[in-house]
């Protein structure tokens, strides 16, 4: 996994409460078995104008330039601004695999939906919760000034705005370790294989039934 | 000190705990389908590792599976390699069992689970779909992980997490005539919203929910996840025993008794502390249908269409304004006068033989009405539709005018080849709503088995309780 440490990214404003994952990826780019190339379909639906399908080359396709990530200011965004429960619905990595893919390590809204709030970090995204009245403030100062950018930093847990606000942000230890060095956590859990073992044979001493 | 089910089912399975409270949480039942899997087998193969645990293990193929002409295989080739692909994973590592692609076993994930007998409380359930929170009916921990997890728990059988909150969602009462399972999850979900429960494990209690069968509380702990919880889950009473006995994978013998008399211990303590508590009276929950692209737009079928013009956050507004114009709908317009271009009756929330049966005796004896182009009844799995033609019920279907397809998960999220068509308006007895969920431009209504058997015969919604 890719470590994240501080960025100086710019901000992509994306005005809408409850974004679920189909929106964030849909359905039908599922179908891949790997594990990278979603950028170009993230939000697929709200990006093109005509009807995306794996395989297609999307370079060609007619883009929709009412949405917010095909405005020539936002193109290199890093930092995505979005409202309440982000990522809401279905639990596929896919969407963060998307956002990593098109670019975006930071994402920030007021609430995100619980399994898409997880898998982000296992994927080097960060996902930070603000204060509604933080983002809001984002919100205005982003639409307000071209090239707009955030200074996130993990260590500090804090997040800059260029007219010198700051913001702290809440990451679990466990989290910000991880993803600060860009650790694979199923190697960290091996370091307890034992006490897996251990619990384990307990278990099965225990409760027969569920090793059949 | 008295505790809550949730605190005994997360306690017994801490394998380790953190300074910060992340702990190591011990995997019992790993479900498995197609589409969350492969790049985590792929992660496993690379990194060299073996799975912990193959026993745990129980996979299927639903996403992606055609519902129809299964003689004719999966026509689509990336949806057939995904398919292939799970068929080539779980020959090379093993598992507790598979049920692929036309196997009479084969179904959707959340479905099967249960009916086998490899869900049993006391576990711990995972699967790399977020409606694991189904199987929290039978008193389990479950939940919905993403693909680095369920690589996670294949290497290591175990998943890093950390406790959440608690919620009591308690509903009293009796549910009148023609309310089931979903019109309390959708009213519940209308009273919380779909980011009410998020940081949540909820417990469903109450008399209402007592009085659910297994099926019905199946359905609601399914929709825990569409109000925002992890976890959904209802604790052990008699009815949990009387389905799982003499299921393939349940507890024989001795053992069955052993396991009955924990089981009985997974209940919630009386005076255990809940962080947050929601009450409901069931006598006062009527037939939902909602409306928009969140299953927290929601209304009852004797209400109207909502207007945004009565919102006074413009947040809410735009996004109910926005709504309202991908569902192709006019403010104020009352629910039972929309009508519908398809009906879907399939998924994991409401599959099982109890929904169809349902389905079917709203149906028997009616035709589907003219303006409405196809009804899919879609069963859970092999077995629910074995079941299901047993007692005649594809029969009052094919009569009606319906469509008798083979399982899967099918247009619950289109990713076969049923969908809906751009414009088209749903009324389906799935769990989501959102845009292009059903088909790029597909306008979908959440309903009750009943109720989507009644707006295919009358051609628009219409209250199950008053139709004949
Ligand atoms: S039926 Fe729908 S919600 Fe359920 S597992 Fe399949 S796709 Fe997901």
């Amino acid at each position: 996994m890719q470590a994240f440490t501080t960025l100086n990214g710019l901000v992509c404003p994306l005005d809408r409460a409850n974004v679920d994952t189909d929106a964030i990826i849909p359905k039908q780019f599922l179908k891949s078995i790997k594990r990278s190339g979603f950028g170009p379909n993230l939000f697929d639906e709200w990006r093109y104008l005509d009807h995306g399908e794996p395989g297609m080359d999307n370079s060609a396709r007619p883009v929709n330039p009412d949405f917010v990530l095909n405005f020539p200011r936002y193109a290199g965004a890093q930092v995505l601004l979005a409202r309440e429960n982000f990522g809401c619905g279905s639990s596929r990595e896919h969407a963060p695999w998307a956002l990593e893919d098109y670019g975006f390590r930071v994402v920030i809204a007021p609430s995100f939906a619980d399994i898409f709030f997880n898998n982000c970090y296992k994927n080097g995204v960060l996902p930070i919760v603000l204060p509604a009245e933080a983002v809001e403030q984002l919100f205005q100062e982003t639409a307000a000034s071209e090239g707009y950018r955030l200074q996130i930093d993990l260590a500090a847990q804090t997040v800059r705005t260029p007219g010198g606000s700051q913001f702290g942000f809440e990451i679990t230890g466990h989290r910000k370790h991880c993803l600060l060095n860009g650790l694979d956590e199923i190697g960290l859990t091996l370091n307890h294989a034992d006490k897996i073992r251990a619990f384990e044979a307990a278990r099965r001493a225990q409760q027969p039934w569920l090793f059949a | 000190m008295a505790q809550t089910l949730y605190d005994k089912l997360w306690q017994s399975h801490v394998v380790h705990e953190e300074a910060d409270g992340t702990a190591l949480l011990y995997i019992d039942r790993h479900l498995v389908h197609e589409v969350t899997s492969p790049q985590a087998f792929e992660g496993l193969k690379l990194a060299g590792r073996k799975p912990w645990r193959i026993s745990s293990i129980v996979a299927t193929a639903d996403h992606n599976t055609p519902t129809d002409h299964w003689d004719e295989g999966i026509k689509d080739p990336i949806s057939r390699q995904q398919v292939e692909t799970l068929d080539a994973n779980i020959r090379e590592v093993g598992a507790l069992a598979y049920f692929p692609f036309k196997d009479k076993g084969q179904g959707i994930v959340h479905v099967v689970g249960p009916e086998q007998g490899a869900t049993l409380p006391g576990m711990t359930v995972v699967c790399g779909d977020s409606h694991t929170s189904t199987h929290g009916a039978f008193a389990c921990l479950a939940h919905g992980i993403g693909t680095s997890e369920v690589e996670h728990v294949l290497a290591t059988q175990t998943l890093v997490a950390k406790k959440s909150k608690s919620m009591l969602v308690k509903v009293e009462g009796q549910l009148g005539r023609g309310i089931t399972a979903k019109d309390v999850a959708l009213a519940i979900i209308g009273k919380i919203g779909t980011a009410g429960g998020t940081g949540y494990a909820i417990e469903f209690a109450g008399s209402a929910i007592r009085g659910l069968s297994m099926e019905g509380r199946m359905t609601l702990c399914n929709m825990a996840i569409e109000a925002g919880a992890r976890a959904g889950m209802v604790a052990v009473d008699q009815n949990t025993i009387d389905y799982l006995q003499g299921r393939p994978f349940a507890p024989k013998g001795a053992d069955w008794d052993k396991a009955v008399a924990y089981w009985r211990s997974l209940v919630s303590d009386a005076g255990a502390q809940f962080d947050a508590v929601v009450e409901l009276d069931a006598a006062g929950i009527a037939p939902q249908v909602t409306w928009g692209t969140s299953p927290e737009m929601v209304v009852t079928i004797n209400d109207r269409v909502p207007d945004p013009a009565q919102e006074s956050d413009p947040t809410r507004k735009t996004g109910m304004e926005r709504a309202l114009s991908y569902m192709g709908l006019v403010a104020n317009t009352p629910i039972n006068e929309i009508p519908v271009d398809k009906v879907f009756i399939g998924s994991c929330t409401n599959s099982r033989i109890e929904d169809l049966r349902a389905a079917a005796a709203v149906a028997r004896g009616h035709k589907k009405a003219a303006n409405v182009k196809a009804v899919l009844v879609v069963p859970g799995s092999g077995l629910v539709k074995v079941q299901a033609e047993a007692e005649g019920l594809d029969k009052i279907f094919i009569e009606a005018g319906f469509e008798w397809r083979e399982p899967g998960c099918s247009m619950c999220l289109a990713m076969n080849a049923d969908r809906l068509e751009p414009g088209e308006r749903c009324a389906s007895t799935s769990n989501r709503n959102f845009e292009g969920r059903q088909g790029q431009g597909g306008r979908t209504h959440l309903v009750s088995p009943e109720m989507a058997a009644a707006a295919a015969i009358a051609g628009h919604f219409v209250d199950v309780r008053t139709f004949a």
